[in-house]
């Protein structure tokens, strides 16, 4: 309880490191004490998501345009999820210290990589690819087959993972423990706890990603009634998608844009790639083959590849795929198709718009800032943590 | 009185109607024109009158309280046309929308589909062979369908999805797989509705995989489910396409359905069906999350006649695999809790040997509507929190009190305004380029004046 009342800490400290032949000078590293935009600070000191869906009331609160949002996982300290931040982006997390979470979930790149397939620590490509983090502390259920249950649960699959991170718990733990920087920064988020345990790293890190909130997009300006916020081919791009032809939305369920049900879509595999049985091999059932959670499809512009395995280089492909006949693009596989998927023949004026309405979903206000420095004065490969738009 | 006063007497009660807002607007759509421009036209509150002609368009509703009601001249009414190529008639996810007196056909999809909406009145249309579902609320609270006629759709006529305190009454639904479908739904009144020549007349479900998880309490009272035998015509892949054909009412896992003072006559397979997930092929995963089975029927006093006379389809497999030739009036495939039947001597049934009589004395009569006696308001926040919610919903991914983020600092915006919030206002509703090197700000003028000051006046006690 210490530092309950101080406002910022700094935490000064001094690292002469050398890294890829890069050496970092003395730097001062801060925990914000601000909750992060869109969170309100509540007296107890713990951020809370506000929303102008929260004006809205609905039943069960599913669908449509004024309704309100599933309950947001907060109750996390302006400190923790500044911590979570600095987490994310320092690849002293993994076992060799090349990955950080920030490898596969970049911000510049809609949280997700760009590739088809994430690649791991030693390159080695993983079987899915990296979904998005956007408004993923909304979700109830993670990983493309829902697997896991919480992000704090969700944390601990990474980063001991021996193709993604490939760290154990007591390396991970003696090395934050052994970093002068994070005993300082973790005793400012958590008070109470004397060591740095896996723990916190995962609450942490759950923390920092359940700010990535994005819900102000031109959509969202539509949906609060400005009828001006979308072009007339994006409204009737918006009509297609809720249509009962494409049935979009039945999956794809605003405001979140997934309904966070699992589905069988029958995505393809990209070329070579044996089938992914996805929600089957958790739950034994068989009418689960080629089952994954439906995924947001907010700031989906940024994504591409698609689906699971990434098979679907981009937007024009996915709708494609949907406006064909059900199942056409995995012959050889007994699979329960969700009754949702029909061939909704579009025109092509139909697929055009729904494309426009796809990129109105873009909304990256709340783009958290990348830390210039870690405190770990590791430095990361890949380029784009340092895009333009992240250098404050 | 002189004009001067007269321009300010009106000018006053002008306002006084503004801040009622009781100014509802009639805007008229003559043959020949859109109806779409009319509900862009149209603000909280109006009427859209739609003459008889024909309406090539798919309709959609985004705004709140817009009655959409077509005249109708000697039996002559608008005609919604989607000549087989377009998708939906009409789509309204707005509270109180009330969509009447439209004839809708041939759309690939649904005729009328609500989405979100609550307090919604869907009332006297005629609907004809659109492709999957004729009138469909989805996600709504407290709606109302009554006297629409609707037929010759590929799944069910009329559909009422994930819905609470629905009344859907004095309809007629004919040569569609389903004549009425409540699907994940609560607290449904059935009442006097003509549901005949369909593969099923009517259905209450529990469709596994969908988010609402239970389906619970509907009372189907005093309907006609008379001669619904013709084939299932439902696309594969469809749910509705497992079902079996000659059943006059199906319940899929769906609990506390209660019948009362229905005929239920001439249906070839059986009168009630009962069927938890696992029974009649099922055409979607089970959902670990629901509840499979049909619990707390209750089969009141109804009329059965000349039921399963020659049963088809899966109701003849099951039925043959028991050694029973003709269908009951009841039958109860899967395994359900606490279900009953009245006067159970009058009736013949299969597979209920554990279902009980009902006390003589239960009833339905008491329900008169489930609807609500007032509409749901809009949740009851205070201006004040709607002020802050704004500001820290919206402005804060731009604007921080002391840096520069996108927009300039709040205390810069305090500096400028101070004591001004109406300028404020002013400023966000249509801002003009002020500040060398920022971007443009978003007009802010979607949401009302009062949440607007009361943003205002926040930002300018917000505190470093
Ligand atoms: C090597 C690439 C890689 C790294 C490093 C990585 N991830 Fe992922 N992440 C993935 C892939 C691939 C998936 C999907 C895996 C699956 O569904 O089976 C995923 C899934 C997730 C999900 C689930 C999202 C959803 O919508 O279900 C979250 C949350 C997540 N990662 C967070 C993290 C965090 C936190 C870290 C750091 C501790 C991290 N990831 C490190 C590649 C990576
Ligand atoms: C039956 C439910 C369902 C329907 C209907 C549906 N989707 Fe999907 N969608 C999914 C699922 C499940 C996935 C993930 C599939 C996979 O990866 O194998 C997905 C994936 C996607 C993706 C890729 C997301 C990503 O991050 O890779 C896009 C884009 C998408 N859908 C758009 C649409 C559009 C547009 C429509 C309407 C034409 C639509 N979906 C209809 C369930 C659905
Ligand atoms: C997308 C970013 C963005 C959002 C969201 C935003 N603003 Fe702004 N705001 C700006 C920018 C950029 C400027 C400077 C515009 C200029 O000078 O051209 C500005 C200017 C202003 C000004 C004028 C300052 C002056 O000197 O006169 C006020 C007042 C203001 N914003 C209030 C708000 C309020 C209140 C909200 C929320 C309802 C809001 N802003 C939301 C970006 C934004």
């Amino acid at each position: 309880m210490r530092f309950k009342s101080l406002s910022v800490v700094t935490v000064i400290f001094t690292v002469l490191l050398a890294c890829h032949g890069t050496v970092i000078a003395a730097e001062r590293i801060t925990l914000s004490s601000k909750c992060p935009p869109s969170f309100e600070k509540l007296e107890n000191g713990l951020c809370e998501l506000r929303s102008l869906y929260e004006f809205y009331n609905s039943p069960a609160g599913f669908g449509g345009l004024k309704t309100p949002l599933p309950e947001h996982q907060g109750g996390y300290s302006a400190e923790q999820i500044d911590l979570g931040r600095y987490l994310f982006f320092d690849p002293l997390l993994s076992g060799d210290k090349t990955k950080a979470c920030s490898s596969c979930h970049q911000p510049g790149k809609g949280f997700s990589d760009g590739l088809a397939r994430s690649v791991g620590i030693d390159n080695e490509v993983l079987e899915r690819s990296a979904p998005s983090l956007w408004n993923v502390g909304f979700l109830k259920s993670l990983f493309w087959d829902g697997r896991a249950k919480s992000l704090q649960e969700q944390a601990k699959g990474p980063l001991f993972e021996k193709k993604e991170m490939n760290n154990t718990i007591e390396n991970l733990e003696f090395s934050l423990n052994k970093n002068k920087t994070y005993r300082a920064l973790f005793n400012i988020a958590y008070p109470e706890s004397r060591t740095i345990s896996v723990n916190e790293v995962s609450h942490a890190l759950a923390a920092f990603q359940s700010s990535l909130v994005s819900l102000n997009s031109r959509y969202d300006r539509y949906a609060h009634g400005d009828q001006e916020a979308l072009t007339e081919q994006e409204r009737i791009g918006h009509t297609v998608f809720r249509s009962f032809a494409a049935r979009c939305s039945q999956c794809h369920t605003p405001p979140l844009f997934t309904n966070q049900q699992l589905a069988v879509t029958a995505a393809p595999e990209p070329e070579g790639k044996e089938f992914d049985v996805g929600a089957e091999k958790i739950s034994g059932q068989a009418s689960l083959r080629g089952a994954f959670k439906v995924p947001t499809l907010r700031n989906i512009t940024l994504s591409a590849p698609f689906m699971h395995s990434g098979a679907l280089a981009d937007l024009e492909s996915v709708i494609s795929f949907y406006n064909n006949e059900r199942g056409h693009a995995v012959a050889d596989q007994e699979l329960q198709l969700h009754w949702h998927l029909v061939n909704p023949r579009l025109n092509e004026d139909d697929e055009f718009a729904l494309l426009a309405f796809l990129k109105t979903l873009e909304d990256e206000t709340t783009l958290p800032r990348v830390p210039e420095v870690l405190p770990s004065g590791l430095l990361l490969k890949e380029a784009p943590m340092y895009t333009a738009q992240s250098i404050p | 009185m002189n004009t001067t006063k007269s321009v300010i007497y009106s000018f006053m009660l002008f306002n006084i109607l503004n801040i009622c807002s009781i100014n509802a607007a009639e805007i008229l759509v003559n043959d020949g024109e859109l109806i779409q421009d009319a509900i862009r036209k149209a603000g909280k509150g109006d009427t859209i009158k739609v003459m008889p002609g024909t309406y090539k368009e798919t309709l959609y509703i985004d705004k709140e309280n817009v009655t959409l009601s077509g005249v109708i001249i000697k039996g002559r009414r608008p005609l919604l046309d989607g000549e087989n190529t377009r998708n939906d008639g009409i789509l309204a996810s707005g509270h109180g929308v009330v969509i009447e007196n439209f004839q809708i056909q041939h759309y690939k999809a649904n005729g009328i589909m609500t989405q979100g909406a609550n307090n919604f009145i869907i009332r006297n249309n005629i609907v004809i062979g659109t492709s999957v579902y004729g009138i469909f609320p989805q996600f709504g609270k407290n709606g109302l369908v009554s006297h629409n006629i609707v037929s010759k759709v590929e799944d069910a006529a009329i559909y009422v999805g994930m819905c609470d305190n629905v009344d859907i009454v004095y309809n007629e639904t004919y040569n569609s797989v389903m004549g009425i479908e409540t699907e994940n739904s609560h607290d449904v009144l059935v009442e006097g509705n003509f549901m005949h020549d369909n593969a099923v007349g009517f259905v209450a479900s529990l469709v596994p995989g969908l988010p609402i998880k239970t389906a619970k309490n509907t009372i189907v009272r005093n309907n006609f489910i008379v001669n619904n035998n013709i084939d299932n015509f439902a696309p594969p892949g469809a749910i509705a396409a497992g079902l079996p054909s000659g059943v006059g009412a199906f319940i899929f896992a769906a609990d506390e359905a209660r019948f009362e003072g229905n005929i239920i006559t001439n249906n070839v397979s059986a009168g009630i069906v009962f069927a938890d997930h696992a029974s009649l092929g099922a055409s979607a995963p089970p959902d670990p999350a629901m509840d499979p089975r049909p619990d707390k029927a209750q089969v009141l006093k109804n009329v059965f006649v000349n039921n399963g006379l020659g049963p088809k389809d899966d109701i003849a497999a099951l039925l043959e695999a028991a050694g029973i030739k003709k269908g009951p009036d009841v039958l109860s495939t899967g395994k359900g809790r606490k279900n009953c039947i009245q006067e159970r001597s009058t009736i013949t049934e299969a597979g209920t040997e554990r279902w009980s009589e009902c006390d003589a004395d239960v009833t339905t009569v008491n329900v008169r509507s489930y609807r609500l006696e007032k509409p749901i308001e809009s949740k009851a926040l205070t201006l004040e929190q709607k002020g802050r919610i704004t500001y820290l919903s919206v402005c804060t991914g731009c604007h921080t009190y002391a840096t520069t983020i996108i927009g300039p600092p709040i205390a810069a915006v305090q500096a400028t305004y101070k004591g001004k919030p109406e300028e404020l206002v002013k400023y966000i509703k249509k801002p003009v380029k002020k500040w060398p090197g920022y971007p443009e700000m978003p007009p802010q003028d979607y949401l009302p004046d009062d949440v607007l000051l009361e943003t205002a006046k926040y930002i300018l006690e917000l505190k470093p």
